[in-house]
Parts: C-alpha cells; structure tokens; sequence
C-alpha cells in the first residue's frame, strides 16, 4: 500500500484529504506543521506528500526544501495543496522541487487527477 | 421524448436552476438526462418525467439539475486519446502529409474547448516538427451559449485543476484574478462552429483526424449508423476517428474499422473507400473555400 503523508495545520482539511486519500487506496499520515512533518519523513520517507504552505513552525515550502535533502529525498512525490494560488507562488513551488500543484478548495476529483498525473495512481483510478 | 414532456422540463429546470431552455433543446436534455434515467433504472425521459413529477423526487430532482448545469468535460479526458493522438496519430500524419504539409482536426463535441485546447496543447507540445505546417482545429457544438465560453477560453481554477498538468497551466494560460485564460496563440489555433450532428456537416470539408467523443453514445441506435456512415464522408482515406472510451463502431457499420491495441481508435475502412466517397476528388477546393469563410 503507498502512503501519503498530509501536511495541514488545519485538523478538518487533514480530515477531508485523509478520507478522500484512504479511498484513493493510501496509507494516510498527518502533521500539523512542517517541522513535525520533516520529523515523520526522517523515521521514513512516505511516497507521496500532500502539502499546504502556510503553517506555523515551518512552512511547507521550508519543508519541502529540507525532505528533499535527506537521503532519498528526491523520491517522493511532492503536491502542494495550498490557497496560495498565484503564478508567482505556483512557480517557486516547483522550482523548488514540487511535482504538482492544487489550488484550494479542492474536491476528491482533483486530487485523483492531480495523483493520475504524477504517476500515484493508475489514470484510470481517476475517472473511476 | 413528447413535447408536453419537453416543456415540463423546460419549466422544470427554469423553476429549479434558472437554466432557460430555448424551444428546440431536447437534443440538450436527452444527452444530459438519458444516462441519469439509466443509472435510476428508468426506462426513459417520460419515466424520468413521471418520477420528477411524483412526490418523495428530491434527490433525483438534485441529480437532473445537477446533469443539466454541470460541466462534464475537463482537460485530456481520459487521457489515453491524447497519449494515441502524440504517438501514434500525428506520426503518421506528419509522414503522410509531408508534401502539403496541412492537417485538418474536427472536434465534434467541441463544447467548452476543453478538447480542441488540449489538443491545441499537444501540437504546440510537439515544437519544430511543425514548423511551417498549416494546422486547423475547427471545433462544433449544438449549443452557441458553450462555443462562446469555448471562443473566450476563459476558465475557472475549478476546470483549469481538472487534466490539466500544472507546468501546462502554467506555460499556456494567463492568470486573471480568479480564472485563467488560454493564450492568444491557442485560442487561434481553434475555429468555432455551431452545429447539429443530426443536420447535414458536408460543408465542413475533409478531415485528416475527427475527435468524435462521449456523443454519439446518447443517440439511438439508427441516428448512430447514420452519423458514422457521414462522418466517414468527411474523413481522408487515411485518416483517424476517435471515439469515447465507452462508444465503439462495432456491430454498427463497416465504414469504419478499429485500430489494433490502439482504444478508441478508428480508421475508414479501404474497402468502402471509393464507393462512399465520391465527393474526395473535391476535397481541396472545399478546403479552400472552408479557409475563406
């Protein structure tokens, strides 16, 4: 089963992503801010990370930056799901290493077409 | 569907959406409604319109006006289509039509633009090797009020989240406020028509590739074999059609065939090529004469 770890300092959206992502078949981990986050992915790297931006302690973008340089860093896949949605922000997100981006709110479609589109699940699973 | 059932729905839906039908829109309702009617177990819209009328009807009451006003269509739908377009379908046409260097694409349920952009996409995508080329979308829809929004190209962040690859958001629209616009440049790639499958299409010219998707499946079965005997008319011998990934030529005509390992994928088939095409020694100057209009 791949896991996903959800970055939120909000408990309901962690809620909402966890449901949506334990019927998208994911073994489902929460943090609240970054830095707990980076402590999760030093026990171990989960294969995806669904990531908001704006969070006390560490951000998510602070975050991002320290997890890809831990060893096999590179690995998971990164997908910011943030109400940070401009260009300027989506563009520093993946040149910073993001594998994609959700602009808030989102609904359990886009975060399966979103997943299809980094390669998490089966694009068929998406539509289904 | 009988026009008192027709008119029901019309004040049905102005009641419940204010979605304001014109007269002649059960074309509309039908590809909409059928397939909620199925899901339900009806045997049809007049079952469909029994039930509405019936007490105890809200959630299906919430599921038609939902089918009504909901955008079904989103970026790359299903995928696969563009994934054969790339690989397998423009290959072959670049090859073929090396010497004119021309393509012609018809997308016949264009609706709001989701599909000839991401085909726009696709051939953008594909940089110098069609450099020099002369690439026609031209994309049709029964419904003038969705070919607008298709023309505008303007999105919400709702739709442009929907298939569409973030670096390709980012690369190919222009963020305004809360929605995003498709370039310019892509918007001119695509051309607007409105028209009825039903009515005749001639006038539209050959096509090299008609993306024919999640349309036909909502016709009965004898408007199918007269739509697919036509659309093979307005094919090159050796062109493409493509079709949903529920929907399929088989056990309906032989002027198309499909193609092997390749889903959704049709050719005109040779056989039929000379007989049913008689009008192909033609196609250039209607060509010309579309390119004016």
């Amino acid at each position: 089963m791949k896991t996903c770890l959800v970055v939120d300092d909000s408990s309901v959206v962690r809620k909402i992503a966890r449901r949506i992502l334990e019927g998208l078949d994911f073994a489902v981990t929460e943090a609240e801010d970054g830095s707990k986050a980076l402590e999760i992915c030093r026990q171990r790297l989960p294969d995806a990370v669904l990531l908001d931006w704006n969070m006390p302690v560490m951000d998510g973008f602070e975050f991002m930056g320290h997890m890809r340089r831990l060893p096999g860093g590179d690995r998971p896949k990164v997908v910011f799901c943030t109400t940070e949605n401009n260009v300027a922000h989506i563009a520093q997100a993946l040149s910073g290493g993001a594998n994609e981006y959700i602009m808030k709110p989102f609904d359990k479609d886009i975060i399966a077409d979103k997943f299809a589109e980094v390669g998490l699940i089966p694009v068929g699973q998406a539509f289904a | 569907m009988t026009p008192p059932e027709y008119e029901y729905l019309r004040k049905f839906l102005r009641d419940h959406s204010g979605l304001d039908l014109s007269a002649d829109k059960q074309y509309l309702i039908e590809s909409r409604l059928l397939p909620l009617a199925c899901k339900a177990g009806l045997s049809g819209i007049g079952e469909l319109v029994q039930k509405l009328q019936g007490a105890g009807s809200g959630a299906l009451v919430t599921s038609a006006v939902e089918a009504m006003t909901t955008n079904e269509t989103f970026f790359f739908r299903d995928k696969v289509p563009f994934d054969h377009f790339r690989d397998t379908i423009m290959p072959e046409v670049l090859k073929a039509r090396a010497g004119r260097k021309s393509v012609r694409i018809w997308c016949a349920a264009g609706s709001t633009g989701q599909e000839p952009y991401s085909l726009a996409m696709c051939l953008k995508e594909m940089g110098a090797m069609l450099g020099g080329w002369r690439v026609e979308i031209i994309a049709t829809d029964l419904s003038q009020e969705v070919l607008e929004k298709s023309k505008a190209g303007i999105y919400s962040q709702f739709e442009v989240q929907r298939g569409l690859p973030i670096q390709m958001l980012m690369k190919y629209f222009k963020q305004t406020g809360e929605t995003w616009q498709i370039n310019p440049e892509l918007r001119a790639m695509v051309q607007h028509r409105q028209l009825n499958l039903l009515h005749d299409f001639s006038q539209l010219g050959t096509f090299d590739i008609i993306f024919c998707r999640n349309v036909l499946i909502y016709f009965d079965q004898e408007t199918k074999i007269n739509i697919f005997n036509r659309l093979a008319r307005q094919i090159e011998p050796d062109g493409f059609l493509v079709l949903g990934a529920a929907e399929t030529v088989v056990g309906l005509t032989d002027a198309f065939r499909p193609v092997a390992e390749r889903r959704g994928l049709y050719k005109p088939n040779d056989a039929r090529a000379p007989a049913a095409r008689p009008a192909l020694s033609g196609a250039a100057p209607r060509m010309a004469a579309i390119a004016g209009l």
